[in-house]
């Protein structure tokens, strides 16, 4: 690109945000026909055609309804909260190498730096909850910290172990590392790391604990908590929550993207591009969807022993195997 | 952990009351449920009843026998065949109507049909409180059949009023019964599927197996009964303890599981479904024909002074119609025992101590159906 | 199942010698009668507690041409498949029984909900709240002179 660094960034940071609010209407639409058809029904079909409109008609909704606080509520807390929980994602995705040269930030630590924003959806799911002056919320935004807590922890250790094998924290240095057939992708280096699949089904795992879906969606149990920490939103306020759990979804799929499955590159070695990141990302996402509308939703203390009991120690197992092979290779 | 003290002020410091309040997606109607909670754990559950009652026993002193009939059926909405039957057993015992046999084959397979669509709105729900939003959709595909064949036959596809005093309303005629058999046949291989893919599922296992133990002296001491008990080890089915209809005559059995957790209610439950399907084929092969109403049913109903009895086996457990006639046309007192009023008494001892989602997966275990506790 | 049942209509006989009476089943839909008084109520439950029923519901009658409620206790056996009624008149313009809910816990509601529509008060009761009508309900729907 041949214009100034400033505007550069800003370009991409405005088509950033085109493709979040894209993707956060769009998706809806896409997990709606999906969760259609996988209980035998169409989804939406009225508005436009095969109900393309609908995300449209549900945003001037949203949009038109009256963002009410209520009364009692820490005012600055409960406007804060949903400009929390999307800059994360927006701040995220503003790391992830698209294509070859569709990076806005080309940043060292870019592994490092995504996670650390990730934290921040933590953050203000609590805020959005403890400020909303409801019970239910509060319980909500309990379980969410100590869910999210718990499940950082093995997607960190996973990614420690990719680390390792890439040697370097920059992610368009890791993708380019996978450049070739798709058996140079890191989900099937298994002469690096023999459980590398193993790592790739607990940052799967941690992902969709991260963030809030379905079987680990504790925080917003609908038939218990009502709507959890998003109880007291309404209009656009909890239309921000919902493009934040969209973002969120886009963002733990680019990164496995990124990690395991190459990114940018072709599985055939040429012809690679934006498109194939797209495509991988879109399947992975997918799959997050289909799981959602498959399972029961766990319980709360499973949920936790999940990741306390079985997850920290397998990752962390798959870790010292990937360093001892390391050091004998 | 202790259950806490019936004392309605001074709560002990540290817990909050949540209101699981009349609105709420996991209590199926209108129930409030108050719950004394010390973080995620239940302290005491406090069950407020009331929301929905719409007073139908002293309904029942205001109407003519033959006019508390549609009443029945809005009791328990999901199970108003079985309803109807116990209340015009009640009145056929008292007043000597004896029923022609047709009539009875038929209320056998459409109280069957009532009970197989009860229980799946059942597995959907309580599967949709346990977070699996999709088996819903599917027990709904097969309860449409169902509620298209009784609205062939009664015209009403949830409240229908089929039965009367001596028999049947109407026949029914040959679409009925060609559609029920392709039913059943339709709905066997359902209950695999089923199996494969929610009974089967690790997460479900999880929540259910162990949760919400109730103990066959519960159950005794509440007096539930149903599913409830019989996930407890008691097998006391009212289709063979006190046999009414030609029940007598046809070949079923009775799941009984003994462990009293959820999962064995679950279990019951589904096999009962299965059994039902197994009476209405055995119904519709012995199906003779006649008559569907007795001869000489008198308009006006008169029976001698005194209390009749009579108790079916509803979807949800024991439905009991006490009648006290004063040899009027209308009834001087109608005394409606329903299963869901008992078998939510159990639940603020059985709750107590337990965390929030196993509460409500107990709750939902319990099969309730709000104006059922209410009436 | 009857030499049973005529065995356990004996046992009733021994605490209360009157009011126990076999009925036939296929007439009235119980097997078994029980008159008591009411300060005996609480023995009665003990009684069947002790043979294994389970309670099925208690509820009253209002007698207004005789100024008397007729409180009908019903209980059932899992096992045995019996149904027990026990009877007992209150005077109309006092009407309490002592509770049985120490005995089963069951009856706890079954009396709250008596209290409601009929205004038995029932010595003893851990809480006395309207289990179905409002709070401030004082109006008692199921008895004869009450005009909605």
């Amino acid at each position: 690109m041949s214009l100034p660094e400033p505007f550069r960034l800003l370009a991409f940071l405005v088509g950033l945000m085109g493709f979040v609010a894209l993707n956060a209407a769009y998706l809806v639409w896409v997990e709606r026909k999906t969760a259609g058809r996988i209980q035998r029904r169409p989804g939406p079909t009225e508005v436009g055609w095969a109900g393309l409109l609908q995300p449209v008609a549900d945003g001037l909704k949203l949009l038109s309804k009256q963002f009410i606080v209520p009364p009692g509520a820490d005012a600055l807390l409960f406007r804060l909260a949903p400009l929390l929980v999307i800059a994360p994602g927006l701040m995220g995705l503003a790391l992830m190498p698209f294509g070859e040269s569709l990076l806005a930030l080309d940043v060292n630590l870019g592994l490092l730096m995504v996670f650390a924003f990730g934290s921040i959806n933590v953050l203000a799911l609590m805020v959005g909850g403890w400020a909303s002056r409801n019970k239910y919320a509060i319980i909500s935004a309990a379980r969410v910290v100590s869910q999210d807590i718990a499940y950082e922890i093995p997607m960190l250790l996973a990614a420690l172990t990719l680390m390792m094998v890439a040697g370097t924290l920059n992610l368009s240095e890791i993708v380019a590392l996978q450049e070739g057939p798709f058996w140079r992708w890191n989900l099937f280096r298994l002469d690096l790391n023999p459980l590398m699949p193993l790592t790739f089904l607990i940052f799967y795992t941690c992902m969709l604990a991260e963030t809030n879906r379905a079987p680990f969606d504790m925080a917003e149990a609908e038939s218990e908590l009502v709507a959890g920490a998003f109880t007291e939103y309404a209009g656009m306020g909890f239309g921000v929550f919902f493009m934040a759990e969209y973002a969120n979804i886009v963002l733990g799929c680019s990164l496995m993207t990124v990690l395991f499955l190459g990114g940018w590159q072709s599985p055939f070695g040429a012809y690679s591009g934006v498109w194939w990141f797209l495509l991988k990302l879109y399947f992975l996402v997918f799959s997050v969807i289909w799981v959602r509308w498959t399972f029961p939703r766990t319980q709360f203390y499973n949920l936790l022993n999940l990741s306390w009991e079985i997850l920290i120690p397998f990752s962390l197992f798959t870790l010292i195997l990937t360093a001892a092979m390391m050091k004998v290779m | 952990m202790s259950t806490a003290p019936f004392s309605r002020n001074g709560t002990p410091p540290e817990t909050f009351v949540l209101n699981l309040g009349p609105q709420h997606p996991a209590t199926h109607g209108v129930l409030r449920v108050k719950l004394t909670m010390d973080g995620e754990y239940v302290m005491r559950a406090e069950p407020v009843c009331g929301y929905v009652h719409r007073m139908h026993e002293k309904m029942g002193e205001n109407r003519t026998w033959a006019q508390f009939l549609p009443n029945t059926s809005r009791i328990d909405y999901l199970s108003a065949m079985n309803y109807t039957h116990a209340f015009v057993g009640a009145v056929e015992r008292g007043a000597g109507i004896a029923v022609p046999p047709r009539a009875e084959y038929l209320r056998v397979i459409t109280s069957e049909l009532n009970r197989i669509s009860s229980h799946l709105v059942w597995f959907g729900a309580f599967l949709l409180d346990l977070g699996g939003f999709t088996p819903l959709l599917y027990a709904f595909d097969d309860r449409e059949q169902i509620l298209d064949l009784l609205e062939g036959v009664c015209g009403a596809r949830l409240t229908y009023c089929y039965y009367r005093f001596g028999g049947l309303c109407n026949d029914v005629d040959d679409n009925f019964i060609e559609g029920t058999r392709a039913f059943v046949r339709r709905m066997q291989p359902r209950f695999k599927l089923y199996h494969q893919l929610v009974t089967e599922n690790i997460i479900l296992r999880k929540r259910l197996e162990g949760v919400g133990p109730i103990t066959a002296e519960q159950c005794r001491k509440y007096g539930a009964s149903g599913p409830v008990c019989r996930g407890s080890g008691i097998p006391y089915d009212l289709r063979r303890a006190e046999p009414y209809s030609i029940y007598p005559e046809l070949d079923f059995d009775i799941p009984v599981f003994s462990e009293g957790d959820c999962l064995a209610r679950y279990l019951v439950r589904m096999e009962e479904m299965r059994q039902s399907l197994r009476l209405i084929e055995q119904a519709l092969n012995r199906l003779p024909d006649g008559p569907v109403v007795a001869e000489k049913v008198p308009r006006t109903i008169k029976m001698a002074p005194g209390d009749y009895c009579f108790a079916v086996e509803a979807a949800r457990g024991r439905f009991a119609v006490r009648v006290v006639s004063d040899g009027t046309d209308t009834p001087y007192r109608v005394k409606l025992r329903t299963p869901s009023f008992s078998n939510l008494s159990l639940f603020e001892e059985t709750s107590a101590g337990m965390m929030l989602p196993d509460a409500l997966a107990l709750m939902g275990s319990l099969d309730l159906v709000i104006p059922d506790i209410d009436r | 199942m009857n030499a049973d049942l005529a065995a356990l209509a004996e046992r009733c006989a021994v605490l209360f010698p009157e009011g126990v009476q076999l009925i036939d089943y296929a007439k009235r839909g119980f097997h078994l009668d029980l008159k008591v008084d009411p300060s005996q109520v609480v023995e009665a439950a003990r009684l069947f507690e002790g043979e294994g029923f389970a309670i099925d519901t208690l509820t009253g009658v209002d007698w207004i041409k005789e100024e008397q409620f007729e409180v009908v206790y019903d209980y059932y056996h899992p096992r045995h498949a019996w149904r027990v009624a026990v009877r007992t008149r209150i005077p109309r313009d006092n009407p309490t029984l002592p509770t049985i809910s120490p005995v089963f816990p069951g009856a706890n509601w079954h009396e709250r909900e008596a209290r409601d529509f009929f205004g038995i008060h029932f010595a003893g009761h851990p809480n006395m709240e309207p289990l179905l009508l409002p709070e401030d309900a004082d109006y008692h729907p199921l008895r004869k002179d009450f005009a909605a």
